[in-house]
């Protein structure tokens, strides 16, 4: 067994909508970025595995990301392990 | 006498009003902890609303594991009516007992207001006693109550005559201005208002009264 360090990337579906990346979009300009588009906020979680293989490690990260860490409502995911 | 189950997980904020209106209302209130396993003797249960488990990773997500929904769960399979009230609504959606989520309000304001609701549908264990397009002045008190779903669910719910309650001015980017919806059976309601808060002269507002007596 080893420990696999994973990092998980939750963000909004598209066409759900990100208030407050909306909100970021429309601050940048004021510090002269006026050329910023599509700024959308997720979250980050790490977090590490035991698994006898990096191809297990991964199955169960993105089980825990469908049963847990994301709402497949409104939410999809990445998942790297590092 | 009916007895109103009504749930609380640590960070839930909203019990005592609710066991309040139901006393006041003339049922039975009884308290059930997140940890138990059973809904006790309750005839109706309640999940009321606040920050379960401190709203943590989302609305809801951590609560929909803690012991008690899966007596809850039971007991809305078997028929039993189960409402879900604001953060309880979200908790119902995570646990998959409702369809849909919610999320941020559009706008993200923290909207705490008196606003106006249209009863849409009288079939349901929350509305039973009300009348289909009654105006219904009741507070809303959340961040997160921007209901949303895909395109086929929100087709479901409207075929079906599973929205309950709509905002007349839409206070959240709501989809279809959807305060509160049923489950196929009718005998799940999640709102994201709260009738409590207008059960009583006293509160500025009796409207939520007709809600909550449905239960009773």
């Amino acid at each position: 067994m080893t420990a696999y360090e994973a990092r998980i990337e939750v963000g909004h579906r598209p066409g759900i909508l990100d208030p407050q990346g909306g909100v970021i979009e429309r601050a940048l300009p004021a510090l002269g970025y006026a050329n910023v588009s599509h700024v959308r906020v997720g979250k980050s979680i790490r977090l590490a595995v035991e698994a006898p293989d990096e191809a297990s490690a991964r199955v169960q990260v993105e089980e825990m990301c469908k049963k847990l860490l994301a709402n497949p409502v409104i939410e999809d995911f990445t998942v790297e392990i590092l | 006498m009916t007895t109103v189950g009504v749930v609380m997980f640590p960070g839930t904020n909203c019990e005592q009003d609710v066991a309040w209106a139901v006393k006041v209302l003339g049922g039975e209130p009884e308290m059930l902890w997140h940890a138990d396993r059973t809904v006790g003797a309750a005839d109706a249960v309640v999940i009321a609303g606040g920050f379960a488990h401190g709203d943590y990773l989302r609305t809801g997500a951590i609560a929909r594991f803690s012991p008690v929904m899966e007596a809850v769960a039971d007991f809305a399979r078997g028929g039993g009516p189960v409402v879900g009230i604001c953060n309880g609504f979200q908790i119902l959606c995570e646990a998959g007992l409702l369809a849909g989520a919610l999320q941020k309000n559009a706008g993200l304001k923290f909207r705490c207001e008196t606003v106006d609701l249209r009863v849409e549908t009288t079939s349901t264990v929350l509305t039973r006693k009300a009348q289909r397009g009654q105006i219904l002045r009741i507070p809303i008190n959340h961040f997160e109550g921007n209901f949303v779903c895909d395109e086929r669910t929100l087709k479901g719910l409207q075929t079906n005559d599973q929205i309950v309650l709509r905002y007349v001015e839409n206070p959240n980017g709501s989809l279809d201005d959807i305060a509160g919806i049923c489950n196929e059976g009718r005998n799940v309601v999640g709102l994201m208002p709260h009738p409590e808060r207008a059960s009583e002269a006293i509160l500025g507002s009796t409207d939520g009264a007709v809600l909550l007596s449905s239960l009773l």
